[in-house]
């Protein structure tokens, strides 16, 4: 009998946080983190837990992130008050990674940018979509306030080890299909619950053919199928990122370090994914996992009131260059508002000073500054009685982004502003 | 005793409490829009010790701890669902609110039956049926943190 036996990726970074040479699958452990993260709608909560826990200082002043980005810039009395309770909380615990409107972005596009989460770190964020952070190669996952309370007093939490689903990637793929069509289709066959408190790890020589921000899409939806996290394995492409996105918070340093799985590790199944004959495709109402490729929805000619290019999932530099290079010299159709947000400061700026917001101004878009705000009918582009939205977000339940008789539509940057074109769910490959 | 509220697959958190209501941080504010874009009558109906009975993949979607809170709120004595999505079902222990993975029950209860728990045993007893369904054990560990009073004691303790 051996003490040593095969991990998968997201094992090997949980034992190595819990002291731990060997975890198996449904063991519960403690872990250290590396980050300890929340916005305004969980933030306050968070707060008011950590009081009732004892209050006094954070376990580490630099490795708690504040992100103010739900409902910033505050759209109403209410949302100013919880705004409010973040800035307060976070200048009275001394949090040096409180970021106000302003500089903040929307945090899962604004925490690597900024260097604040690296290779084999282990994060929780009082946000379903902390997952994000599995691209760099990291164990990061959603947990909620009264977590987040704990992980900020302890600087640990607990987890149930996760078992894994192994996603083989093969081949490259095609002209309009991003990581947004890739983890789309994988939900679509896997379902919402597919992979219900497991890992997705993935792997394949198709890995080295997606770019990080295809892998930052990926990884954050995850959640989408159930999972607990989604991971990607450190390559060249994710050392780049690393080397340029330095952290520079003060007093925060940031080492990466490397896992792999073992070769011999075990998963749960495989799921092999040919990217090269992947498609375009859409979520319709009400699930992620109701896909149809642009092909099947094309033929449906499904008409749009709105369309939304941004997000955590979609907000990234390279999603506005897709959108611009539809938009170019197009208009939005007559009839359909489109809306467009960058996710981070840097992103807004990089798209004013490389010609995408003159694109988007100049074809009748909605330029907005940061904000999850139409994500989830918070606000910037909330949907009345019977209106339908394609959107480049990631969640489409029944009154995700306003009425419950509205209808969201996921899909890619791509597809979402060449639906913006023409008023109708539209191949972008039919287009350009 | 309470009678039980039955719902479909993936009941998601944007049902539960939709998030145009999480700029209110009192759950007696939250609550009044428990299950409203899912069941506009739950609100004005439901009773203390009443149980909602669902299908796989409850609370699906967003981390917000609101969503247990208001369920917990609005008096409901526990969730029965053959599955939970996994952050929900973290901030039901955590928060203190009582679930519980019964593939059977889920199945065999319909609206509006009489259902009684024992939450010791795991035990969900039918009155309207006259049947009785076994919940599956707790892990060790999250029997424990119910013990020490949920995550707030337990982090309190460790301090």
């Amino acid at each position: 009998m051996t003490n040593k036996a095969p991990m998968t990726m997201t094992q090997k970074i949980l034992a190595a946080h819990a002291g731990l040479d060997f975890v198996h699958p449904g063991q519960f452990i403690e872990a250290g983190l590396d980050v300890c993260l929340a916005n305004d709608i969980t933030g306050p909560p968070a707060a008011l837990e950590f009081e009732k826990m004892g209050g006094g200082d954070v376990f580490d002043c630099t490795k708690v992130v504040l992100t103010p980005d739900h409902f910033t810039p505050n759209k109403d009395i209410q949302a100013a008050s919880l705004s409010k309770a973040l800035r307060e909380f976070a200048k009275e615990k001394g949090i040096v990674n409180y970021y106000e409107v302003g500089q903040v972005g929307i945090e899962h596009a604004f925490l690597p940018e900024q260097g604040l989460v690296t290779a084999g770190d282990v994060v929780i964020g009082g946000d379903s979509h902390t997952c994000t952070y599995g691209a760099l190669g990291a164990f990061s996952t959603g947990v909620g306030a009264t977590d987040v309370a704990g992980g900020m007093a302890l600087g640990k939490s607990w987890f149930r080890v996760p078992s894994a689903i192994r996603f083989v990637l093969r081949g490259k793929p095609g002209e309009w299909v991003s990581g947004k069509d890739v983890i789309l289709s994988i939900i679509g066959r896997i379902g919402v619950d597919g992979a219900l408190y497991q890992s997705m790890e993935f792997a394949g020589d198709g890995v080295a053919a997606l770019s990080m921000d295809d892998r930052f899409t990926i990884a954050n939806m995850a959640i989408e199928a159930g999972a607990k996290n989604g991971i990607f394995p450190v390559d060249t492409r994710t050392r780049e990122y690393l080397a340029a996105h330095p952290c520079t918070a003060p007093g925060m340093e940031k080492h990466p370090r490397e896992f792999a799985a073992d070769e011999d590790a075990a998963y749960d199944s495989v799921v092999e994914i040919d990217l090269s004959a992947l498609r375009p495709t859409v979520a319709f109402p009400s699930l992620p996992g109701n896909t149809k490729t642009i092909d099947e929805a094309a033929a449906l000619s499904v008409k749009i009131d709105q369309a939304v290019i941004g997000s955590c999932t979609n907000g990234r530099f390279s999603d506005m260059e897709t959108a611009a290079r539809i938009l170019k010299g197009r208009k939005v159709a007559d009839g359909v508002r489109c809306i467009i947000v960058p996710a981070t400061q840097q992103i807004y700026l990089d798209c004013v000073r490389k010609g995408c917001a003159e694109i988007f101004v100049e074809a009748g878009c909605v330029f907005s500054p940061p904000t999850c705000g139409p994500c989830m009918g918070g606000h910037m582009g909330v949907l009345a009685e019977g209106e339908r939205a394609v959107s480049t977000t990631n969640r489409n339940f029944v009154g995700r982004m306003g009425h419950t008789r509205s209808e969201v539509y996921l899909a890619s940057p791509a597809v979402a502003a060449a639906s913006a074109v023409t008023g109708v769910l539209t191949d972008p490959g039919t287009l350009v | 005793m309470g009678k039980a509220y039955k719902y479909g697959d993936n009941v998601d958190t944007d049902v539960i409490i939709p998030a145009r209501y999480l700029n209110l941080i009192e759950p007696a504010d939250l609550s009044k829009h428990a299950m409203e874009d899912i069941d506009a009558d739950f609100v004005r109906t439901v009773k203390p010790g009443d149980v909602i009975v669902a299908g796989s993949n409850f609370g699906s979607g967003s981390s917000r701890e609101q969503a247990p809170i208001v369920l917990k709120e609005s008096g409901l004595a526990a969730v029965i669902a053959p599955s939970f999505a996994r952050i929900f079902y973290r901030n039901a222990f955590n928060i203190g609110f009582p679930i519980l993975e019964s593939r059977e029950a889920a199945s065999a209860i319909e609206a509006g039956d009489e259902i009684e728990i024992d939450f010791a045993g795991g035990v969900i007893a039918n009155r309207t049926k006259g049947e009785t369904y076994q919940a599956e054990p707790l892990p060790e560990f999250m029997r424990g943190l119910i013990e020490s009073g949920g995550l707030v004691d337990y982090v309190k303790a460790r301090r």
